[in-house]
């Protein structure tokens, strides 16, 4: 069992040989390229068309079968293995542990020939599940049952947990009037960008071209346009009323889609965990298991924060949420509304001990740098065609400072007993926070710059999520790494969220 | 970052790999120059000659280097991996996190009797950690192992 490459077919199972076929059959209308690439090749030679896609498809079902031939599953004790490739050879093996569930795929055509699509589903970050396509239908239910068997006995203890609570306390719900200060708040001119957008897109309907200024000016001046012959109060009241269109226009944008999607927002904290529901026209009811919840974003705004809103969003293992890739919880709340909720995730607001450490400038002066020279370079080889103006080029580093500056001067990082925390953004500020137990990796990187400074980035594999601390010296991001360590490896994968305390 | 002296060392022979593996990328390079070359814009030899050189200390001297900053370390519960040196990292997965685990042997690394070995995470950075160059049974040993930790782990 632990030779890669299988010497006797006594040595796992097979894929079902009709599913070759199948395989094949589906795969027909990719085939059209290819043929088409290998006509045009063979267009001066007697080759006549039948024969040519005769020889493409007989050597891709050639591939096809030797593919199959080395394709190989086993159902272990405590393991599904899959070993195949042809050149390339590969043994996967998922510990029975790790399936999160196994689903069973049956398209049309599979079900003529009485086959399904078994997919085993890992917590894994990336979508390279093991796939078994085709199997028979029998053989994809024992699977699935054996498997299903298999995990049972493996979690016998993990089963009792699902005691029920009766009542659903609510945790945050938003009224009418919560609901028009958040529409305020989220103020836009998108419409304005698509209107934008949809006259220079159709501009060409127009019986004028809109976006010639040399003739609107010229127009102006020569007093034809209907705006110059109006006297000036009425051209600055125009000016206003425009102004005033503008910002009703942002606020209108703004309320209709905050009450579109948030209109009756209720989150409560059920016997698995969170359920939320908000919508106006269309409707949502979302689950989310509390064990799921691996991190949470407290993110405002300069001017929320006055109000003293905050938003809060929950980061959940990728699995369940492909259409939502974080949960909203609550768009708009004060912070002694979102603790509780946090507290309810199993998280906590920042400890005494959590002490915000700045992170270094090192990188962001290296980055400042390297733009200037840059800039400077440019500089010297416009001024060649351009003259000396050329040399207003490298001006533009100050922008490029200042907003520098500013992303510099609002990156914190803090780690306390038993969480991590970053704090970010100065005009969208947010704090991340995630539990230490949490963490399925930890990787310490250096470029060449980064290192001449004796400093690391400190990336946590987070599942659905990720957080990285940007610069800190080395020898400060090893004790953190081994603190998290000390806290996360000896809790396996499958005891996540009934240790969390 | 951990000196690649106290750790494991990759097997001797991943070093005939990247060189071929670079001779092969090299030969490529060097048949780029050859169109180059017979337009004539600079004398003879200005675009092999370098090339030459480059591909030279490519097949040479980088695989020998890029062997010593690899290294790994598997202790009682996780799983350490550290490599590069312009861009150097080092990785850490406990091994209760792996998801599942493969080994895979292209048809340069079985000639030579080695594997990689590819552990995938739940997590978003660093989903999969692979470990090039071990000796094949050296990589099943450590799947062997790891694998029992998992299931020592749950039980």
């Amino acid at each position: 069992m632990s030779e890669l490459v299988p010497t006797s077919t006594e040595t796992g199972h097979r894929l079902h040989p009709l599913g070759l076929i199948l395989g094949f059959v589906m795969q027909l209308p990719q085939m059209i390229v290819p043929i088409v690439a290998v006509l045009y090749g063979a267009r001066d030679s007697s080759l006549g068309l039948p024969a040519v896609i005769g020889l493409v498809l007989v050597v891709s079902l050639l591939f096809k079968w030797i593919a199959w031939r080395r394709f190989r599953y086993w159902i272990g004790d405590d393991e599904v293995r899959i070993e195949k490739g042809l050149l390339s050879r590969s043994a996967r093996s998922i510990p029975y542990d790790r399936i999160a569930d196994v689903s069973i795929e049956q398209k049309p055509l599979a079900r003529l020939l009485g086959l399904g699509e078994v997919k085993f589903e890992t917590g894994g970050g990336t979508g390279d599940d093991a796939v078994l396509s085709f199997v028979s239908m029998e053989e994809a239910t024992r699977l699935r049952e054996t498997v299903r068997e298999r995990k049972a006995i493996d979690q016998a203890p993990t089963a009792a947990q699902d005691t029920v609570e009766a009542t659903a306390p609510v945790l945050f719900a938003m009224d009418g009037r919560r609901l028009l200060t958040l529409g305020f708040y989220s103020f836009s001119l998108v419409i304005l960008a698509v209107l934008i957008g949809a006259a220079q897109q159709f501009d060409f309907l127009l019986p004028f071209d809109p976006w010639d200024w040399e003739r609107w000016l010229g127009a102006a001046a020569n007093g034809t346009s209907t705006v110059a012959q109006i006297d000036r109060s009425a051209q600055l009241l125009a000016a206003l009323a425009a102004l005033l269109g503008l910002i009703a226009v942002g606020f209108a944008t703004g309320i209709g889609r905050t009450v579109l999607r948030e209109f009756g927002f209720v989150l409560e904290r059920t016997a698995k965990g969170f359920r939320r529901r908000r919508g106006l026209l269309t409707k949502t009811d979302v689950t989310l298991p509390i064990e799921r919840i691996q991190a949470a974003c407290i993110e405002t705004g300069p001017l929320r924060q006055r109000g003293g809103w905050y938003a809060l969003r929950f980061v959940s293992l990728a699995n369940e949420s492909k259409a939502e890739k974080d949960h909203a919880m609550a768009p708009l709340a004060k912070l002694d509304e979102l603790w509780p909720i946090l507290r309810e995730a199993r998280l906590h607001p920042p400890g005494k001990s959590a002490r915000f450490v700045q992170a270094n400038p090192g990188p962001w002066i290296d980055e400042g740098l390297i733009t200037a020279g840059v800039l400077t370079l440019a500089a010297a080889v416009a001024s060649r065609f351009v003259g000396p103006a050329a040399w207003a080029i490298p001006g533009l580093i100050l922008p490029f400072a200042a907003y520098s500056w500013f992303d510099w001067r609002n990156r914190f990082h803090a780690v306390d007993q038993d969480q991590l925390y970053v704090r970010r953004g100065w005009w969208n500020r947010r704090l991340e926070l995630a539990r230490q137990v949490n963490i399925q990796s930890v990787s310490l990187t250096e470029g060449p710059l980064l290192r001449l400074r004796g400093l690391a980035r400190i990336e946590f594999g987070i599942a659905g999520g990720e957080m990285g601390f940007s610069a800190v010296p080395l020898a400060d991001a090893k004790a953190i790494r081994d603190q998290v360590m000390a806290l996360a490896a000896p809790v396996d994968f499958s005891q996540l969220g009934l240790h969390a305390d | 970052m951990d000196e690649p002296e106290d750790l494991t060392p990759l097997d001797p022979a991943y070093v005939r790999v990247l060189q071929i593996d670079a001779a092969i990328m090299g030969l490529i390079m060097l048949a780029l120059t050859v169109p180059l070359e017979v337009l004539g814009v600079l004398p003879r030899g200005a675009f092999f000659g370098p090339m030459l050189l480059l591909v030279l200390w490519l097949v040479l001297v980088t695989p020998k280097r890029r062997y010593r900053r690899w290294g790994y370390r598997l202790s009682a519960d996780r799983l350490q991996i550290v490599r590069g040196f312009l861009f150097h990292s080092d990785t850490v997965v406990p091994l209760g996190r792996v998801q599942h685990l493969d080994v895979q042997q292209g048809p340069l690394m079985r000639r030579f009797g080695l594997s990689t070995l590819t552990v995938h995470t739940a997590g978003t950075a660093n989903d999969s950690v692979g470990l090039p160059g071990l000796k094949h049974e050296d990589a099943l040993a450590m799947r062997e192992t790891i694998r029992a930790k998992i299931k020592a782990a749950q039980a």
